[in-house]
């Protein structure tokens, strides 16, 4: 039964794969993956060098996710203040291993000029990827992740402030909406991976 | 050779619809005023613009969802990944691939989680409808685009609400509605695209709880029309709800654009 379904998905992505739809991405691992990862979403997205890539190519290390806009004024920069506090009070070995996946609710104005701009702006080194996908892509990012948004007729979003921590396979270990200060419930998960 | 082409093509596409039983119903869209304040300001009301859009009529059934799994090995039961699909996902057919004879192939398929839904739309080049579009369309009765101000209207959806859940589930192809649609009330919940965008103020997740900057710009918002109980019922559940969710009182009818739009 496994294997006809792997021949099938196999076959599915090979067939996408000819027509240019997915342009050569290696998907192997995703059936190694657990049942609750939220790698387990096929998801192909966009980061601030105009990269392509899937959401379960950010697998193998601790990540810190959230989604934001770009021209937020009030709440987003301060997800990435937060973000930026919690990896400072981390112990450098840990830092080190911990990537930063920000998907932006606004696919249409946050290009990735933009993206790379407000990068530059918040001070997000390689470690962060800022990331945008297609709409319907957006709106299930934003369901794994369990982040409410919804766009305002006046173009700005509403949305809800969360931060996951998702382990090496994707899995959301601990999540905080706690903005300003960092929340020992995120540091102690990534401390657990990081002895694991 | 032209015209024999012409209707061999037409006799496929009938055998194709005629086996999907998928039927859509276009829906002028125009301004709407939501109990959802959909502007900036969450106290004060604005009309919004529905584009015209298709709806399927009537839910999509137990039938049609079994031929999707079977189509789809990766969405049987057992298969499908936690994140994307509850443990109790159809979790009342009798195997992963057959709903059983206890189940009736004409009532609308429950026990289904968003991603599911929204992978079953996909693959009929559809997708879940928004709120605001299946907010529009159950706005209508069988006369009017608008019944909402109607108290006997309303008394009459709310009696559903008052029965219980434990009722077995009714065929599908109710009393449809002005524009063709069925089983927007009495019948089942129903999955929308964007059930994650519809806060309330003094949703539990955020009772009680002081830091304010939980929800950005204008924050959570408000509800219009208090009146609205069955509309507000909808929200609620449906706010309440993560996409990998499944219950036996929830299902789902797909939407797309009407020829020509976006």
């Amino acid at each position: 039964m496994t294997h006809s379904i792997e021949l099938r998905r196999r076959e599915l992505m090979l067939s996408l794969a000819a027509l240019a739809i997915v342009p050569g991405l290696a998907r192997a691992a995703v059936t190694a993956l657990p049942g609750e990862s939220i790698y387990r979403l096929d998801a192909k997205l966009q980061d601030q060098d105009g990269r392509s890539l899937a959401l379960s190519s950010m697998q193998g290390t601790p990540v810190l996710a959230s989604m934001f806009y770009s021209s937020c004024q009030m709440v987003c920069p301060m997800i990435f203040e937060t973000i930026h506090m919690t990896l400072r009070a981390l112990p450098p070995a840990q830092r080190s291993a911990v990537r930063v996946l920000m998907v932006s609710f606004d696919p249409v104005r946050d290009t990735v000029a933009v993206l790379k701009q407000t990068a530059q702006s918040r001070n997000c080194d390689s470690q962060w990827v800022l990331a945008r996908a297609d709409e319907g892509t957006t709106r299930k990012i934003a369901a794994v992740l369990g982040i409410q948004y919804r766009r305002l007729s006046d173009g700005e979003y509403n949305h809800s402030a969360v931060i996951n921590v998702l382990d090496p396979t994707g899995r959301i270990v601990a999540k905080t909406g706690k903005l300003g200060s960092t929340d020992h419930v995120v540091s102690a998960a990534i401390a657990k991976m990081s002895r694991s | 050779m032209k015209p024999l082409y012409a209707f061999v093509v037409a006799a496929a596409s009938f055998a194709c619809c005629v086996a999907n039983a998928a039927s859509y119903v276009d829906l002028p869209g125009g301004a709407f005023e939501s109990v959802l304040p959909q502007g900036p300001t969450p106290t004060v009301s604005s009309a919004v613009q529905i584009k015209p859009f298709a709806l399927r009529s009537a839910p999509v059934t137990v039938a049609e969802f079994a031929a999707f799994v079977r189509a789809h090995p990766e969405w049987q039961r057992g298969i499908a990944p936690a994140v994307l699909a509850d443990a109790r996902y159809l979790v009342q057919w009798s195997t992963p691939l057959d709903p059983g004879t206890a189940m009736r192939a004409d009532v609308p398929v429950t026990d289904v989680s968003w991603f599911a839904a929204r992978a079953f739309c996909e693959e009929e080049g559809a997708r879940l409808p928004t709120w605001l579009e299946w907010e529009y369309a159950a706005s209508a009765d069988a006369t009017r685009k608008d019944a909402r101000s109607d108290a006997a209207w309303r008394q009459q959806i709310l009696a559903w609400y008052a029965k219980p859940g434990s009722d077995p589930l009714q065929s599908v192809g109710g009393v449809a509605n002005v524009y063709g649609v069925s089983d927007l009330h009495g019948a089942v919940w129903e999955w929308v695209d964007d059930y994650n965008a519809l806060f309330i103020a003094g949703d539990s997740r955020t009772q009680g709880d002081p830091d304010i900057l939980k929800f950005c710009g204008a924050g959570a918002i408000n509800v219009i029309d208090r009146d609205s109980y069955a509309v507000l019922m909808r929200i609620a559940l449906l706010s309440s709800l993560n996409a990998a969710d499944t219950t036996s009182t929830l299902g789902f009818r797909c939407a797309r654009p009407l020829e020509g739009q976006p």
